[in-house]
């Protein structure tokens, strides 16, 4: 499947699940997916078969929020099958509102609450230096997340032990939970701040498949210094009425909603 | 204790090479020997202990034994959910590792008192909760702690506590209280550092006639059940010592125990840390003595609760 396939299908399943359970945050699912369906299309070597392989790249989805994204994605990549993602927020389902690894085959670490994942993953890298193995360690942060100061924490670290083998992917949507980013913690400038810390600051449309394969391609590259891709989104990507509307951060699609969102989904499919 | 643990660690980590330490910038001089020996498995996450605690869940989700090291609070409420989320629940092999439980840096003011660190940890599943009394029971929780797979936290004092056990501690076991003396009527039941002031009070009771039986109890979660419920049965008179506040430590572990028994059982007093920050200036010994957990306010207790019946 290619990555315009798979990020449609993570943008209708997530509008599907969050449907189905009533869930929160599609704006954010919608936000991340092509991040995601690139990563999971073109450049992460994975093996649905052998899912703790020694040799696969790890993927933290530290946004845990955006959980929905990150099931679709491994559904679609034979992880577990797709009835299952039916089960989202069910009671005695293992696919929790935020990401979790338990049970679940492909997710390598669970999240919820932000600013966690750059720190497990500058250890699973320092960890493969110090083992020589060639994997890599994608963390994938919401920009919100970094008003957490764990994050900067682990931002110093990573620069300071020349983690080249982390990879951040931030989606910077410009909304948090209650408001845009700017009328919360101002974040610029932003690429800015990651420059100053010592990170290969990348820089794209974070909608643009074509900029997203090249920022990971050189992410990939890098010989001597983490590697920041600033995927700039707009929050609820793909259904007109939630983009950069803070109402869907929270907000379920239901009835008419529900109907005119898939609606605008079929026209676009690829 | 923290040069048995450091030096009990280095043992370990000479025929391990999955062992990692990661400081909070803490340990000047104390971990200088490990950090010599093995400059590649030694990292300081700077002052930094969210990172700290968070790097080296990564490290052990990809199959190291990550020791994490700090002083007082810092290694646990600072990053409480860190141990939380990315240790505990993901049961990996990270031991959190705190110098200076207690009152152990008095002077340095309330910032540097361990004193609810014992409640917070053993409310958090899958957390093993470590408190060795002396040095001997320093050396066997390090060990056990590292044959253990999953999340430890293992609480120390400084330097210069006294020994207690005479001998090695060959039969140690996670979750197995010590019996140290025997006695008749009243048993003395204490966790972590403070083993040193029971030790004493019950001297000073034996001296006065009265033949207390001492446990100590170096582990707290999980909790020794059955021996806490045998003593329950035997002895009129329980009393359990900690430094730590009195809220939700190893006392109330003890009443958790004893409280859900059937049959006839002793009294309780749980001696602790009266529910408060200390403000007042001192070392552990002038703290011990004005909150309460000194051998003579033990002791004081104890006769009061005598002379009740």
């Amino acid at each position: 499947m290619n990555s315009l396939e798979l990020a449609w299908k993570i943008r209708r399943h997530g509008i599907e699940m969050t449907h189905i359970s009533k869930g929160s945050h599609i704006g954010s699912i919608l936000s991340v997916a092509d991040i995601i369906a690139v990563l999971y299309a073109d450049i992460l070597n994975y093996d649905n078969r052998n899912p703790k392989r020694e040799d696969r790249d790890r993927v933290i989805l530290s946004k845990g929020h955006a959980g929905a994204a990150i099931y679709a994605a491994l559904a679609e990549c034979g992880f577990f099958p797709l009835e299952e993602l039916k089960t989202y927020y069910a009671n005695g389902s293992r696919l929790s509102g935020h990401v979790s690894h338990k049970g679940v085959p492909g997710i390598e670490f669970s999240t919820g609450s932000l600013g966690h994942g750059l720190a497990v993953g500058a250890g699973m890298a320092l960890a493969a230096k110090f083992d020589k193995k060639t994997h890599k360690v994608y963390v994938i942060m919401g920009d919100g997340e970094c008003d957490e100061g764990a994050v900067w924490e682990a931002a110093l670290f990573a620069n300071h032990y020349r983690l080249n083998n982390l990879i951040a992917v931030i989606d910077h949507n410009k909304m948090q939970s209650l408001d845009f980013c700017e009328n919360t913690i101002e974040l610029a400038p932003f690429a800015d701040k990651w420059k100053s810390f010592g990170w290969n600051v990348i820089d794209i449309d974070g909608h643009d498949h074509d900029e997203l394969l090249r920022a990971y391609k050189t992410a990939v590259a890098s010989e001597d210094k983490p590697t920041v891709v600033i995927a700039n989104t707009i929050k609820g990507k793909g259904v007109s009425f939630m983009e950069n509307n803070i109402l869907w951060h929270y907000r379920t699609p239901q009835g008419e909603e529900y109907d005119a969102a898939v609606a605008e989904l079929e026209r676009i499919k690829p | 204790m923290r040069d048995t643990f450091v030096k009990t660690m280095m043992e370990i980590a000479k025929d391990n090479e999955d062992m990692y330490l990661i400081t909070g910038d803490l340990g000047f001089g104390v971990l200088k020997p490990y950090w010599e020996a093995f400059p590649e498995r030694f990292i300081n996450a700077g002052i930094a202990e969210q990172a700290m605690t968070g790097i080296a869940a990564g490290l052990a989700l990809e199959g190291k034994i990550v020791t994490t090291y700090s002083i007082g609070n810092f290694p646990t409420l600072r990053c409480l959910e860190q141990i939380r989320n990315d240790c505990a629940y993901h049961e990996v092999n990270v031991k959190i590792v705190c110098i200076g439980g207690g009152f152990v840096y008095g002077a340095l003011g309330m910032s540097h008192h361990a004193t609810e660190d014992i409640a917070i940890m053993r409310s958090l599943p899958d957390v093993v909760v470590l408190t060795p009394g002396d040095l001997m029971e320093a050396k066997a929780a390090t060990r056990a702690m590292y044959e253990y797979h999953g999340t430890c936290y293992l609480r120390l004092g400084r330097g210069g506590e006294r020994q207690i056990h005479d001998k090695e501690l060959t039969d140690f076991k996670i979750g197995k209280a010590i019996k140290i003396k025997d006695g008749e009527k009243i048993a003395i039941l204490s966790a972590g550092g403070i083993l040193d002031e029971a030790a004493d009070s019950v001297e000073k009771l034996r001296e006065m006639g009265i033949n207390a039986a001492q446990y100590s109890f170096p582990t707290v979660k999980p909790i020794d059940t059955d021996t806490i419920q045998s003593i329950a049965k035997e002895f009129e008179l329980i009393v359990t010592v900690e430094e730590h506040n009195i809220v939700g430590g190893f006392g109330s572990a003890v009443a958790e125990v004893i409280s859900e028994l059937d049959e006839k059982r002793g009294k309780l007093v749980r001696i602790g840390i009266p529910d408060v920050y200390s403000s007042i200036v001192g070392d552990q010994k002038y703290l011990r003595e004005v909150y309460g957990v000194s051998s003579d306010k033990i002791v004081e207790r104890i006769l009061k609760e005598v002379s009740r019946n």
